[in-house]
């Protein structure tokens, strides 16, 4: 192997055969840039994706309130159920080893204004939880938090389009808006990858909302995040309970299936994923194809090569040969080109992937990245290939009689 | 020098087989030129590959400079080959995109002599055979007795016990054949063994000896008077 007067008839042979090296070399570069960039655009894909999809928490169980329609303990059927204040705070204190974030949520429809700009938008009063459940971010300022709820304070943290809507390219930040008549200070703007709508929100303080409609304790609806340790099963099995305890402290009939509802996101979470990992294997899947199509395109390249030396190597073998010695030469030949032609393919391939990136956006492939370590691997995996497929056709031109090799004229 | 008993040889052809070799007996001495002649289909090239190790055969003892040529595994044949014997073809077999000193150097290179040896070694066979100038050109820059003459270099360079040839004239004309033929009863008078398989009879009679083969049996074998080659030049 590392015997130079070996090593320099091999780069003699290389360099004298520039069009056989050409074509080797150049199956492999192209078979591993290939390989980079199709697994790189699936995995951009598969980003966009997940940014579409799994955009809420995605452990998320929502409980809304409804109408009975079982009588039960001595109640009529028809009863309403309302959720308070201290439903949020029971579940928090029963469940803690179940869940992360719990937070109630009013949504209220108002007019809001600034100066001359007016529009209708969504107000949800919430808990400082929520940033989580819905995984908002926060461009500017900050979000609400518990002093906030404590002293009912009129802040609203405003949706990027509302501040684009309201307040052109002012900033918005400490200034008053007009929320259905009442003055909010303006703490925070936010962006949510959940889309426009989502961006058109407006997030107060709950205990705000609920000081404006006449000092109630009332909430719309409940948002419990399990904890994620749960997996499905477990998350099912939570939400059970989670349902129990609530027929029971509300005195519903087990059986109704109205009275409270519950909307449980691990089964959009486990469909999800499912889609993901469908994703997953399409990606695998062209990566492998274009892997095969590479292997089979330097196997046939190797087989002509040996093919094309039959009588060089005859030659060889009437001046001395030994089969041991042209299967060496022809292996370390076709490792040496398929080693470098495969790394500059490699690296061709992660550049280009590195520049094309942003550009793809659009098409929705974002973030188009290959980890090194796979395409490292899927260098060598070539390379390995490449010498079995060398080796073959050389094992067998080694044991070709050099009578027959010397024959063809 | 070589020693040949009993030899049998015959090819498989389909579900009949072509017995080519019916049992050939035949000495060699050191020193000896010999011309082993028939025409076509006589068994002569068959012979030559299996005095040369490129060809088993079936039955029979073959014994070269007191080895016994029996049961070769191919790694074992290709050392042999190289030990003891040197190769001239009809076609020449060059390897094309090797120069015509690196050409000669090839054997010596599967001896393992180191680099700067054999190079010089080459060159002085290139001399030897009057071609020191053409050492760094392409056989496709040679003429054809140029190219057999890189050959017959080639052959010698590995210091070989016997030099075998078949048809080295066959692909040139007269005046070249002669030249080439002169070389080789040169490099004869030096004292090294050779094999020249022909059908032309003037080439066999610039030996020292004719073996004529006939459907696979020598039917006669002749020491005759050699004709100088360079009496034709």
């Amino acid at each position: 192997m590392f015997n130079r007067d070996r090593w320099r008839e091999i780069f003699d042979t290389i360099s004298k055969n520039k069009l056989r090296t050409f074509l080797s070399g150049f199956t492999v570069a192209l078979g591993i840039f290939i390989f980079i960039i199709l697994f790189g655009l699936g995995n951009g894909l598969k980003n966009s994706f997940q940014e579409f999809f799994l955009d809420d928490a995605s452990n998320a169980i929502f409980l809304y309130p409804g109408k009975t329609s079982m009588p039960y303990k001595g109640f009529k059927e028809n009863r309403r159920i309302e959720f308070d204040i201290e439903d949020v705070e029971d579940i928090k204190n029963n469940f803690t080893l179940f869940t992360e974030y719990v937070t109630p949520r009013i949504s209220r429809s108002a007019l809001t204004r600034y100066k001359s700009q007016s529009n209708s938008y969504t107000t949800r009063g919430v808990g400082p939880a929520h940033q989580f459940v819905e995984k908002t971010i926060l461009m500017k300022g900050r979000f609400i938090n518990k002093k906030d709820i404590a002293l009912r304070a009129k802040y609203a943290v405003i949706g990027r389009l509302v501040a684009k809507d309201l307040f052109k390219a002012e900033d918005p930040i400490g200034k008053y808006i007009d929320i259905g008549s009442s003055v909010f200070k303006v703490i925070g703007v936010f962006q949510d990858d959940g889309g426009d709508r989502e961006e058109r929100n407006i997030y107060i303080p709950y205990s705000t909302r609920q000081l404006l409609e006449k000092g109630n304790d009332k909430v719309d609806e409940i948002i419990v995040t399990f904890n994620k340790d749960l997996g499905h099963t477990g998350a099912l099995a939570f939400e059970s309970s989670l349902k129990k305890y609530f027929k029971d402290k509300k005195s519903i009939d087990p059986r109704d299936p109205n009275g409270i509802y519950f909307q449980n996101l691990t089964d959009d979470l486990k469909q999800t994923q499912q889609f993901a990992v469908v994703l997953q294997l399409i990606v695998s899947f062209v990566g492998l194809g274009t892997l095969i199509a590479g292997i089979i395109g330097i196997s046939n390249i190797m087989v002509f090569v040996v093919k094309e030396r039959t009588k060089e190597l005859g030659i060889r073998k009437a001046l001395g040969a030994t089969p041991k010695s042209v299967i060496q030469m022809i292996l370390q030949e076709s490792v040496f080109i398929t080693t470098i032609s495969g790394y500059t393919g490699l690296i061709l391939g992660v550049f280009l992937l590195k520049n094309i990136g942003l550009k793809l956006e659009d098409y929705f492939i974002k973030n188009p990245y290959i980890d090194l370590s796979t395409a490292i691997s899927a260098t060598i995996i070539l390379i390995i290939f490449g010498a079995i497929a060398g080796y073959i056709p050389a094992k067998r031109a080694a044991r070709i009689k050099p009578i027959i090799a010397l024959r063809d004229e | 020098m070589i020693q040949i008993k009993n030899l049998h040889k015959s090819y498989k052809m389909g579900t009949s087989s072509l017995h080519v070799l019916k049992g050939i007996n035949f000495n060699v001495e050191q020193g000896e030129l010999v011309a082993i002649m028939g025409s076509s289909g006589s068994g002569k090239s068959t012979l030559l590959n299996i005095l040369g190790m490129l060809d088993v055969a079936e039955e029979g003892d073959y014994i070269l400079d007191n080895v016994p040529i029996k049961n070769l595994n191919e790694t074992k044949a290709a050392k042999y080959r190289n030990k003891f014997l040197g190769f001239v073809f009809q076609s020449f077999n060059l390897i094309n995109y090797k120069t015509a000193l690196e050409n000669v150097s090839l054997p010596l290179y599967y001896q393992g002599i180191p680099r700067k040896e054999r190079q010089q070694s080459a060159l002085n066979y290139l001399e030897k055979v009057g071609l020191k100038d053409w050492a760094t050109h392409l056989p496709s820059e040679l003429s054809g007795g140029q190219k057999q003459r890189v050959a017959i270099a080639r052959a010698l360079a590995s210091k070989p016990k016997v030099l075998l040839a078949d048809e080295p004239t066959g692909a040139l004309d007269s005046t070249t054949s002669h030249e080439v033929m002169d070389l080789i009863q040169k490099i004869n008078q030096e004292g090294k063994t050779i094999l020249v398989v022909t059908h032309e009879l003037d080439i066999a009679q610039m030996c020292k000896r004719i073996v004529k083969l006939k459907d696979g049996v020598i039917v006669e074998d002749k020491k005759v008077k050699q004709v100088l080659a360079s009496s034709y030049v």
